[in-house]
């Protein structure tokens, strides 16, 4: 049986040679759902910040909506954009299948609803706080919307960590459109699967312990950022 | 002043939106490079390295790359129908000519071959290492109700297992979820499984020497007609897919199927077996 130690001696040994191959395949992960978070959180925070903010009929059917599409499977979601995407599909001239554009675009979609339904939980808190002040001082809904964004910057910080999280570890979307192309859309998870199939235990063990260091590094990134911008 | 509040937000917001979509089209990456082959394959070939070693060559001689995206033969099949492929490389020769006569693809070729074994525990406490051939085999399975991996996803070996209880006079279907599991996975997937349950399996022997996580199980049956594997390329159609890079595809296919191809196919090893016999224009 293969064990734990030489999954570790595997990672060890991946990180220490600065393996060419896993480098790259780290990078199109950070690029790929890194830019898929930064898209769903330019859409979905004022979209949460609105829907947060403003009364209009349906409201608590949106929400319930939203809530059900956080827990989108991604397979299923990676499937429905093979079918927009591909060759034969509605948007198949875009030629965008089997890219990391596809990629970027499945991932954005999938974090959306998480971002979209915890900004507006956050937003809609603090509104029940602010409303008296903000319109004793006259300030519009857009505009309280944005102020309350801006104070809540810290909360919306996680709401960001969460997102990311989910866009980083699932591989049923990215497989389904990125097709896991060696050198072209090959990301940490897909790997891992590859690995797995191959029997190849230890080394997939291996990128999984990776995967979670880059994981790591990056929530420590942005809770330093976090701590300075409290102050 | 309450409807100047009412309206902005919403034209801010659509603007806002379209912004965004407007970024998102900038950011993503313009089309794969139309210098590139499109390979929809079965898994058997990826796994065991075969492209790792045979695709630089291809790439570096003709200045091009060659993109593999590798599933089950039958998923594999259904993506090129989509015409999200130039060319299609599976192991179910049926399935394949099936392809051809819908129109999908052009002239299926012969690439090469290697064949089946079933693999099992290596207590084998159905004796499959006694039988004369796979039908024996199975039946002796069948007689012991020993544990069966099935693939169950209609890939090429799939359907190859299908046929070889149809030919021992088996029907597995009321059967599944007892002995005979269907694990809806990969073959590599399915092995681990296998494995895990101490169950036998059939798999394509190229699968099986890359496969890295054989513990106590090994090949119990092998050498029968029925086994035989054989893998075909075929083009796809560009009169019903339009996208297809008919020149630079065509291009690919004569090169695996010409002298070069066949022997760097003929020449790949895994630990100092030959995995795949050559055997196009035969």
């Amino acid at each position: 049986m293969q064990d734990f130690r030489q999954s570790f001696s595997h990672a060890a040994q991946l990180i220490a040679d600065l393996d060419p191959t896993l480098i790259e395949i780290v990078l199109l992960s950070l690029k790929v759902s890194l830019t898929a978070t930064l898209l769903a959180c330019v859409i979905g925070m004022p979209l949460g910040a609105l829907l947060a903010t403003r009364r209009f009929f349906g409201k608590w059917l949106v929400s319930v909506v939203l809530n059900t599409l956080m827990g989108m499977p991604p397979v299923v979601l990676g499937l429905l954009f093979y079918m927009v995407l591909s060759a034969s599909g509605p948007l198949g001239w875009l030629q965008l299948l089997y890219t990391p554009g596809a990629m970027i675009i499945v991932q954005t979609f999938l974090v959306l609803p998480i971002v979209t339904a915890l900004t507006k939980q956050i937003i809609e808190d603090a509104w029940s706080e602010y409303q008296p002040l903000l319109q004793s001082l006259r300030v519009g809904k857009w505009g309280s919307a944005q102020t309350l964004l801006w104070d809540m910057r810290t909360s919306l910080l996680t709401v960001a960590l969460a997102g990311f999280a989910r866009a980083i570890s699932e591989v049923g979307a990215v497989i389904v459109v990125g097709g896991n192309i060696n050198h072209l859309t090959r990301v940490m998870t897909t790997a891992i699967a590859l690995e797995t199939s191959k029997g190849e235990l230890a080394l997939a063990l291996a990128l999984g312990m990776i995967l979670l260091l880059i994981a790591l590094t990056v929530n420590a990134l942005v809770f330093s950022t976090r701590q300075r911008v409290t102050v | 002043m309450k409807t100047i509040n009412s309206t902005t937000p919403m034209s801010s917001l659509v603007k806002f939106t379209l912004v965004q979509v407007l970024m998102l089209c900038t950011l993503l990456n313009p089309a794969v490079a139309d210098n590139a082959v499109l390979v929809q394959s079965t898994t058997s070939t990826a796994n065991s390295g075969l492209y790792d070693y045979l695709l630089p060559i291809f790439e570096k001689k003709h200045d091009t790359r060659v993109h593999v995206v590798a599933v089950g033969t039958g998923q594999a099949i259904r993506n090129a129908g989509n015409c999200d492929a130039d060319v299609l490389l599976v192991h179910a020769k049926s399935a394949e000519e099936k392809f051809v006569n819908d129109g999908f693809g052009i002239s299926r070729q012969d690439l090469m071959y290697n064949d089946f074994v079933i693999v099992g525990p290596s207590s084998d406490p159905a004796g499959v290492a006694n039988a004369e051939s796979a039908s024996e085999a199975l039946t002796a399975i069948t007689a012991k109700q020993a544990i069966f991996a099935s693939r169950g996803d209609n890939s090429g070996t799939h359907k190859k297992e299908l046929q070889l209880w149809q030919q021992a006079n088996i029907d597995v279907e009321p059967l599944s979820g007892k002995w005979y599991r269907e694990t809806g996975s990969g073959m590599g997937a399915t092995l681990n499984i296998t494995i895990g349950m101490g169950a036998y399996t059939l798999t394509d022997r190229a699968t099986w020497i890359s496969f890295n996580n054989k513990q106590k199980h090994r090949v119990l049956l092998e050498g029968d007609d029925a086994l035989f594997n054989q893998y075909g390329i075929i083009l796809v159609n560009p009169e019903k897919c339009p996208n297809v890079n008919a020149a630079l595809a065509q291009q690919f296919i004569d090169w695996m199927t010409g002298s070069e191809g066949q022997q760097l196919i003929a020449d790949y090893q895994l630990q100092g077996k030959q995995l795949f016999y050559p055997n196009a224009n035969h």
